[in-house]
């Protein structure tokens, strides 16, 4: 497909990696690392308990045996429904997911009075809400491998996901604060006692809606040009979509109070963008836009506040947490205390002191896992997410359709952009913004997307390595890729 | 495509690359800055995981530490309550510790480098070794008349203080500050109910948690007269020697007359110094204190303690709760020249002199003490949690020489004489000698006199074996005969109680 690509491949196997002969199905292998991915957690929750409880109860497998039964569940819908999947997806998923559930639990033991944890049950507290959420995301993830059989068929309703995805950015930010606002940022819909944060699943929308448009426009948005200081520049015109997109993302930043969202979705459209068109000069443009953008809300910020004035406090906070370390720096002064407490090795699970951080079963649970399992710990934590986020990566590159790479690459950067943002900002890297830790986190929204960003991925996955019905290696057409199946896209263009 | 997806794949690598790094930098270089921040409750809990020593006076614990099942392992606790709220302070988990509590806060914690054998011996066993244990040179039974006697004071009043030493050491055998709080809430686990507590009593208007005795300075009046004596006798002037004095004076350069409490005060036109000091004249003192001048009297001030800005009241050359400066304020005109009419009127206690109850107890010990000022403390001793490592005894040292042990006896004769037969009869305790000089300060044209009596007493060897200060605040005229009984009293408890001469 590309000068890179074909010179790294053979030529007797057109579409780079050669996924395609790859006839085994690996369920075994995904199989045997998703039980050890719940040994881990088992054995998670009963250090949790020696630690906090001194003892281990006799019940601390329960957990972990329930986490086990979904995941099960799931595997045996992939043996169905996405034979092909990359196995490694799942258990690294389902390793996050139950370590996620094990540390709220762990955080309800510490709430509880003694007398109490005797008879937190399984589906008690955040962390038995977490079990339920995962059930539900994890049903919804094999709903979706089972309703949607071809990636391609998400590229039917495109226009419909960028205007659902739109209107779900956009809703927390005309909403009234009381309903929106969580401190200081807008990003929630909150009815009853239950909170929905809809970027979660824009998220997934706009990035289908991108990737339709792109692989339609990638030929003039990559072709036509004017060459200047030696880099291809677009035409005027081209830059239209982009600058909405910006727009889009600047106005997030200003009106729902979230550099991370804002950061999120300008790093997504860019990256599929670059992805689209292989030009370089897409993502200086980008990053000049945004950081531009972000310095400009900084300087407004200082000058006339307003809606700035949000952006420009966290900024400042970032650059010196310590200035106001009992108010405006409180979280991020503790997150970095906590991460410092923990040091190499971590307090051990259940040893720490979590509930000193704010908010430490949502964007601090980086930070509370850092204090018990230490820079080894979140170390291995990281490579997990890149694991996830390099398959993901790996799906897209052997998949043969544009829309599926744009699809699948988009998504898995997303996924590692989002573990940057939130990680990076709990760390002191960047500045503090109110973003999810992908499968960490408390919370039924972010578990869900995330559940369903994985369903792609592992139908995309699935898609790529799905061996070839009869037609051989040699065959010239890569399977499952032929342009006229996408609707509506005159502009695919297959260059071997 | 897959070229740049191969490269965000690598953009992905680096970002992860950039969050490593920068965990490293927190978890492993800067590990210990944040472990040991100022900022991170951790250091509370592991704080508050080894039980805290206790604050004795008298053989009974007036601030322990008892286990709890929280996370919060022990909670301090004040069973003397209200009584010895600002004799040791008290130690909340998120606000400011004060008093004892907080100076002698490295042996209660146990994480004193003197400490270092109970540390190494806890790495051995496994144990938590208590803090050390920190001994008050406070007398219990002084306290608790100091303490009630205050609260019911006949005067009716609700602010005061009352600090009681002993001349020949410095310790301090009672220190009490009117209203008092109780210390319980504070130290509370909850820190929604410390909070509440704290606000609660920081909006008093009585401000019970300013420590009156030590932090708190207010015009001393009459009992200043002691001051001003001694630099006249100083200056050729002797007990018997007779001063001006009359019904009313008039400074030079004011129209302000001074006059005397009451009409049979001094009306004569002169009197011998000791009986200026014994009905307290107004008029005698006023132009003794201009004939001395300005710097004279200043002088004698800053010799007896005034001024000094750096004195702390805790364990002896260490810190401990911070004493309030006594000043004699401006005498000065703004040319430059001394103000006729303020000497005057600071030459009797009044104008801007400012005094601390412990400075008036400092004056009256010094009396009593032959002229030696002893520095004043309240550490007796600092025990291991074994109760026989000793890590510290009171060794009493002198603070300075205001006068000499003749000038002193000759103050003593005249304080006698003030009990004997003048303003402050009701201090007396049978079998013992005491000396003292009561005090009524005007300090504005709305608010009622302070009433104050600073004295001593001597046993029938002539040992000084008390000195006290008492203040009664907006007591109106006449509150000084009150204080000088409540004196009296506290003095009769300190010299009955065990280990009292």
């Amino acid at each position: 497909m590309t000068v890179a690509a074909t010179s790294n491949s053979p030529p007797t196997t057109p579409g780079g990696q050669g996924g395609v002969r790859l006839a085994r199905s690996r369920r075994n292998a995904e199989l045997s690392l998703l039980l050890l991915a719940m040994v881990l957690v088992a054995a998670y929750g009963a250090m949790v308990e020696a630690s906090v409880l001194d003892t281990v109860t006799p019940s601390f497998w329960v957990p972990a045996a329930a986490l086990s039964a979904v995941f099960l569940g799931l595997h045996v819908a992939i043996r169905f429904l996405a034979p092909f999947a990359d196995p490694a997806l799942l258990p690294s998923v389902a390793l996050l997911n139950g370590l996620g559930v094990g540390f709220l639990h762990r955080l309800d033991l510490a709430r509880a009075t003694p007398a109490e944890r005797a008879e937190l049950a399984t589906f008690a507290g955040i962390g038995g809400r977490q079990l339920a959420w995962t059930l539900i995301s994890v049903a919804l993830a094999a709903g979706l491998l089972a309703v949607v059989r071809d990636h391609r068929s998400i590229s039917r309703y495109a226009y419909t996901l960028g205007l659902a995805g739109i209107v779900l950015v956009m809703i927390p930010a005309v909403l009234p604060p009381s309903i929106s606002e969580i401190n200081g940022a807008k990003l929630w819909i909150r009815v009853g006692g239950l909170s929905i944060q809809p970027g979660e699943f824009a998220k997934l929308a706009l990035l289908a809606f991108f990737a339709y448009y792109l692989v339609r426009k990638r030929e003039v948005l990559s072709l036509a040009s004017r060459r200047f200081l030696g880099v291809d520049f677009p035409r005027g015109r081209d830059l239209g979509p982009v600058v909405v997109v910006w727009l889009i993302s600047l106005l997030v930043l200003v009106f729902e109070k979230d550099l991370g969202t804002s950061l999120l979705y300008f790093g997504m459209f860019v990256a599929t963008l670059y992805i689209a068109t292989e030009r370089v000069s897409w993502l200086l443009i980008g990053l000049v836009l945004f950081f531009g953008g972000a310095y400009l809300a900084y300087v407004l910020g200082e000058l006339i506040g307003g809606p700035f004035a949000n952006f420009y406090l966290r900024a400042n906070i970032w650059l010196d947490p310590f200035a106001d370390p009992y108010n405006d720096g409180y979280q991020l002064v503790q997150g970095l205390l906590a991460l410092g407490s923990g040091g190499m090795f971590g307090a051990g699970p259940g040893a720490g002191q979590p509930l000193k951080l704010p908010e430490v079963q949502n964007d601090f649970i980086f930070a509370g896992l850092g204090e018990e399992i230490g820079l080894f710990g979140l170390s291995a934590l990281l490579v997990v997410y890149l694991l996830i986020v390099e398959r993901g990566l790996r799906a897209a590159l052997a998949v043969h359709d544009s829309f599926g790479k744009l699809l699948a690459g988009g998504l898995a950067f997303t996924l590692g952009l989002q573990v940057f943002v939130i990680v990076g900002g709990i760390s002191g890297l960047i500045p503090l913004t109110g973003q999810t830790t992908p499968f960490l986190s408390a919370g039924g929204s972010s578990l869900m997307a995330n559940w369903l960003l994985i369903a792609i991925l592992l139908r995309v996955s699935d898609a790529a390595r799905r061996p070839v019905a009869g037609g051989g290696a040699s065959s010239t057409r890569p399977p499952g890729g032929p342009p006229e199946q996408l609707h509506g896209a005159p502009t695919e263009v297959i260059r071997p | 495509m897959n070229a740049p997806l191969r490269r965000v794949g690598v953009v992905v690598m680096v970002l992860f690359g950039l969050l490593f790094a920068n965990l490293n930098r927190i978890q492993a270089y800067k590990a210990d800055d944040y472990r040991n921040s100022d900022y991170n409750g951790r250091v509370q809990v592991a704080e508050y995981e080894r039980k805290r020593g206790n604050i004795e006076a008298g053989g009974t614990a007036f601030a322990v530490s008892k286990q709890t099942d929280g996370e919060l392992e022990y909670l301090r606790t004040y069973p003397g309550g209200a009584k010895y709220a600002h004799a040791i302070g008290y130690k909340p988990v998120n606000l400011a510790d004060t008093g004892i509590e907080e100076a002698e806060n490295a042996f209660l914690a146990g994480t004193s480098d003197q400490l270092i054998g109970d540390r190494l011996r806890d790495l051995v066993t496994g144990d938590e070794t208590a803090g050390a244990n920190v001994l008050l040179t406070i007398s219990k039974q002084a306290q608790d008349v100091a303490y009630e006697q205050l609260r019911d004071n006949r005067a009716g009043v609700s602010k005061g203080a009352a600090i009681a030493l002993d001349p020949r050491t410095g310790a301090v055998q009672a220190l009490v500050s009117m209203p008092s709080f109780d210390p319980n809430p504070l130290a509370s686990h909850d820190s929604d109910e410390a909070t509440t507590a704290y606000n609660e009593l920081q909006q008093n208007p009585d401000g019970p948690l300013k420590n009156r005795a030590l932090g708190e300075v207010l015009p001393p009046g009459s009992t200043f007269k002691i001051v001003t004596a001694a630099a006249a006798l100083e200056n050729g002037v002797t007990p018997d020697t007779k001063i001006p004095a009359g019904p009313s004076w008039t400074p030079p350069t004011s129209g302000e007359p001074i006059e005397n409490a009451a009409a049979s005060i001094c009306p004569e036109a002169e009197v011998t110094l000791m009986n200026a000091v014994t009905e307290s004249c107004n008029t005698g003192f006023a132009q003794l204190g201009v004939r001395l001048g300005a710097d004279t009297l200043k002088e004698k001030a800053r010799q007896f303690g005034f001024e000094q800005d750096d004195l702390t009241v805790g364990r002896l050359g260490e810190d401990g709760e911070p004493v309030a400066a006594s000043r004699t304020g401006s005498m000065e005109n703004p040319d430059g020249s001394v103000d006729q009419a303020a000497l005057a009127q600071s030459s009797i206690g009044q104008r801007d002199v400012r005094m601390t109850p412990l400075q008036g107890a400092l004056i009256a010990a010094t009396v009593a003490n032959d002229g030696n000022q002893m520095r004043p403390y309240l550490v007796s001793q600092i025990l291991g949690a074994d109760r026989t490592t000793n890590y510290y005894t009171a060794e009493p040292d002198e603070l300075r020489q205001p006068v000499s042990d003749q000038v002193a006896a000759e103050l003593r004769e005249m304080m006698e004489s003030v009990v004997q037969n003048g303003t402050g009869r009701n201090a007396r305790i049978s079998g013992y000698t005491v000396g003292g000089k009561t005090g009524t300060a005007e300090s504005g044209p709305d608010t009622p006199e302070h009433a104050w009596f600073i004295g001593f007493a001597l046993d029938e060897d002539g040992n000084p074996v008390s000195a006290v200060c008492v203040l009664l605040e907006e007591t109106g005229d006449g509150g000084s005969a009150e204080a000088a009984r409540i004196a009296g009293q506290i003095m009769r408890a300190a010299i009955a109680s065990p280990g009292s001469r």
